[in-house]
């Protein structure tokens, strides 16, 4: 019983980190139309960024963070505004392949700039674990949990008591209508970009420290991010993150209770989850039916 | 008194299709003035080519400045336009699309304005967290308005505005649209297939045919001649 | 000769232009060359098929990899054998089992499909491409697990030890290599050829426009797509199939994920239908594999100025150069290679027309 608590704890902390890449994903979903490949290596973009600042010029841990999420920010709009803009209202092979071109550039630049070796970054949370109720519960586990959480509500305070994301939601579904009250609509849809951008280097920094760095760290986070987004619905951001901490779950669990998975087939059990809602409901567990427009 | 909005020789197309074939019109401030003719005279271009939704060539002047740039641009300037198909944001309830219509305003009356649109429709306050796509045709329209009112515009541009309502829901919104022309010196762009209504509280009135004014002149011009009320106006 | 007859024998000719100078290639380049050229070819094949699915009827698949590797697996079965079966199958006879195999899975798997379209298709056939090495170590019995299946010095591989007589050409493994490839891809390009211009085509089309048009001008859509899909999946099954024969090794890394995405690159940077740019995709993909692992200076000559001093050395750069060079080519060329061609020929013929 101990090791089920302890498995769920685990699987939440992990699926957290999935919701939040998740969440990324559906942003610029919601916005543009675009599924992101490159958001993984974004991701692992912003980490190395990070631990530059740490290890290499010894900023302390969270003024680094804060930087490295101002600057994780400005380069998403930057990619919008240069990479995606240009070819937005084309073709969807044409944006997806973009976004291709993107991931290659990101990981050849990272092993360019910094090399393919592993690095470790420094971990912000104790490693401890804490006694809760007889269970040895991991503290990283518990504040991985915390600072997803208290992301999804900043975020979600954001979208729902701001001008600003108000019109990033109008934007999203309305475009032509928010134009006519005055929305730069280009502009928010750079927003979600940048938005996407800083949750992707949360989801780094939060799973650097279990892993360690290199430049495809997050390229398995980023299928299950995939899974999540679909079973929670790739429109829905609620979705996402039920998507996510349901799938961090249900895998750990998978993985300790059925021999068979184990721990090679955990990622095609995700994609198996993945294939399964797209022929049972595509639209997820929160998605609304796409209606077709003939 | 120079007019609110003038057009001159304004041309529009939709890629190869020549909509506007050289449309000048104007309207004076405080005035109501109606765009009237068949279906694809040009008369939601018209008002598309104002906003800028729509590529244009020819002056369009506002308030003595010349409109250039896109709808975000004419919503500044005091521009409201409520769209073919009413534009609310149907996923998002009804407060918020009031606030939306405020949102090129920077002071901190927008309570205080909800607060006025919900004296015209009172129906609003009551339901102001149901989302906007459970609301019926006329509730919509007389929401797409409230939003326009939020934006405090010197110009209200309504496109159709009786598309798909039952005379009565017409006729409600019509008075209302006189009232806070009446009142509040609100000008008023109306494009309207049904002349008539149309007639009864514009001043004056444009009849386009094919991309081009074909009749202008007073309301009562237009209605009391009749070879003009047969040919164009369909009454 | 003017007018129509110019227009259909045109392209003929230039095939069979085509056609002569890929099998006159060996004679002036080296063996090494010869072997590069022969994977050329089969990648060439892999995004003829491909093409079928995602130019014709529109559908994006991530997961065509997994064909190839069905194909590739196929032929390393039957020619090595495994647990359940002693295999000593002749390399040759191999090439259309595999079609057929790979063929028949993508039939299986285009009857579900029909009902995702877009991305949800996308993401559904790249969940395939990411479960398949996992799944191909996890069966070990069958397919030999991680190890993988050894077919180097099998009797059962053509010219793997002596050189084969092939019209009288004395063909060592590369040649014959490269002679078996081009064949089949050419084959392969005249069969698609001909499936696509006639009704089949039409209807690959209608279903990519406009799935309602094509439905209410009574095209049959879940036959046309699961065609597609079957197709495509044949004519990279074949490809995995050659690919195996070609390194003489399969294990679960011979096919990785990343194979599947540069397939689909490989089809949009070749654009729609002709052969010059299915070769420039394949061309585009092959080096990019290969410059990845081997870093670029590689693969770029020396006298050939790249970025002024990009250092070409680096492990990173092969992948940031493509990536720029793919970003750039979706701005500029969303029509890919073929596109350009078209766009070239129109001009020509311009040009020919204003001639007295």
């Amino acid at each position: 019983m101990a090791d089920f608590f302890q498995q769920v704890v685990a699987g939440l902390a992990s699926g957290g980190i999935y919701a939040a890449l998740a969440l990324a994903l559906v942003l610029i979903h919601r916005a543009t139309g675009v599924i992101n490949f490159a958001q993984g290596e974004m991701a692992t973009f912003s980490t190395y960024i990070l631990w530059t600042l740490t290890a290499n010029h010894g900023w302390p841990y969270w003024p680094a963070f804060a930087f490295t999420l101002a600057v994780s920010f400005a380069g998403g709009i930057a990619i919008h505004q240069v990479v995606i803009r240009p070819v937005e209202r084309g073709s969807l092979l044409r944006v997806v392949i973009v976004t291709i071109g993107l991931l290659l550039l990101l990981n050849g630049a990272m092993t360019w700039i910094w090399g393919g070796e592993v690095r470790a970054v420094e971990n912000p949370f104790p490693t401890r674990t804490i006694d809760v109720a007889g269970v040895a519960i991991s503290l990283q586990d518990l504040y991985t949990i915390a600072v997803v959480l208290g992301t999804v509500v900043v975020l979600w305070a954001f979208f729902q008591f701001t001008k600003v994301g108000l019109a990033m939601r109008a934007a999203a579904v309305n475009p032509a209508e928010a134009r006519l009250v005055g929305v730069r609509v280009a502009w928010m849809l750079g927003l979600g970009w940048g938005l996407a951008a800083a949750l992707g280097a949360i989801a780094g920094a939060l799973t650097a420290p279990s892993v360690f760095l290199d430049p495809n760290m997050m390229q398995a986070v980023l299928i299950y991010a995939f899974a999540a987004a679909v079973l929670g619905g790739i429109d829905s951001p609620a979705g996402a993150v039920v998507g996510g901490l349901l799938l961090g779950v249900g895998l750990n669990l998978l993985g300790t209770y059925v021999d068979f998975v184990g721990a090679d087939l955990r990622l095609p059990a995700a994609l198996l989850v993945i294939l399964v809602v797209l022929l049972v409901k595509p639209s997820g567990l929160f998605g609304r039916p796409e209606v077709k427009r003939v | 008194m120079a007019p609110l909005l003038e057009l001159a020789a304004v041309e529009a197309r939709y890629g190869p299709v020549q909509a506007l074939r050289g449309i000048s019109l104007s309207v004076e401030p405080g005035e109501v003035v109606a765009v009237l003719g068949a279906n694809g005279a040009g008369k939601t271009t018209t008002l598309r080519a104002i906003s800028g939704t729509v590529r244009r060539s020819g002056t369009i002047s506002f308030a003595g400045k010349t409109l250039r740039g896109g709808p975000e641009a004419a919503a500044k300037a005091g521009i409201a336009h409520v769209p073919e198909g009413r534009g609310t944001f149907t996923d998002l309830s009804v407060l918020e699309n009031l606030r939306l219509g405020a949102y090129t305003r920077r002071d901190r009356d927008v309570k205080r304005d909800v607060e006025r649109v919900g004296g015209y429709f009172p129906w609003i306050p009551e339901r102001a967290d149901q989302r906007a796509g459970t609301l019926s045709g006329g509730e919509q329209q007389m929401l797409a308005l409230g939003r326009a009112l939020m934006s405090r515009p010197t110009l209200l541009m309504l496109d159709e505005p009786s598309l798909g309502l039952a005379p009565m829901v017409v006729r409600e919104i019509f008075r209302i649209v006189r009232e806070l022309n009446e009142q509040d010196g609100l000008a008023v762009l109306v494009v309207e297939q049904d002349a008539r209504i149309a007639l009864r509280i514009a001043s004056s009135a444009y009849v386009l045919e094919v991309g081009k004014v074909a009749v202008a002149g007073t309301s009562a011009e237009l209605r009391d001649n009749e070879s003009v009320r047969r040919s164009y106006l369909g009454y | 000769m003017r007018g129509p007859a110019v227009r259909t024998l045109a392209p003929v000719l230039a095939f069979v232009a085509l056609a002569v100078l890929i099998y006159v290639l060996p004679a002036f380049v080296s063996d090494f060359r010869a072997q590069q050229f022969a994977y050329v070819g089969i990648y060439t094949l892999a995004l003829i098929g491909l093409n079928v699915l995602t130019g014709y009827t529109g559908q994006i698949s991530l997961g065509h990899g997994a064909f190839m590797a069905i194909g590739g697996y196929t032929t390393a079965i039957l020619m090595a054998g495994n647990e359940q079966f002693s295999g000593g199958v002749k390399d040759i006879w191999t090439i259309p089992v595999a079609g057929v195999v790979a063929g028949a899975v993508g039939f299986l798997f285009g009857l579900p499909a029909l009902r995702l379209s877009g991305l949800y298709l996308a993401l559904a056939t790249f969940a395939i491409a990411v479960a398949t090495p996992a799944v191909i170590k996890k069966f070990e019995g069958f397919t030999g697990g991680g190890g993988g299946i050894n077919l180097f010095g099998l009797p059962e591989l053509t010219a793997g030890i002596t050189p084969v007589n092939v019209l009288g050409f004395e063909l060592n493994f590369n040649n014959w290599l490269y002679v078996l490839c081009w064949t089949v891809t050419l084959v392969g390009y005249v069969l698609a050829w001909l499936l696509l211009r006639g009704r089949t085509g039409r209807a690959f089309r209608a279903v990519r426009d406009s799935e309602t048009a094509a439905l209410s001008s009574g095209v049959n859509l879940a036959t046309y797509k699961t065609l597609a899909f079957a197709v495509s999946a044949a004519y990279c099954g074949v490809a995995g199939s050659l690919f195996a024969i070609a390194t003489t090794f399969v294990n679960p890394d011979t096919f990785p994920i990343a194979l599947s995405i540069f397939l689909l690159v490989g089809v949009v940077v070749a654009g729609l239908g002709s052969l010059v740019g299915a070769i420039a995709g394949a061309i585009f993909i092959y080096y990019m594999q290969i410059s990845w692992a081997q870093g670029m200076d590689k693969v770029i000559p020396d006298w050939l100025p790249i970025l002024g001093d990009v250092d070409t050395s680096s492990p990173g750069a092969p992948a940031v150069v493509f990536g720029v060079i793919l970003i750039l080519l979706m701005f500029v060329l969303p029509g890919g290679v073929s596109g350009l061609v078209a766009r070239l020929g129109a001009i020509a013929r311009r040009g020919y027309h204003r001639s007295p």
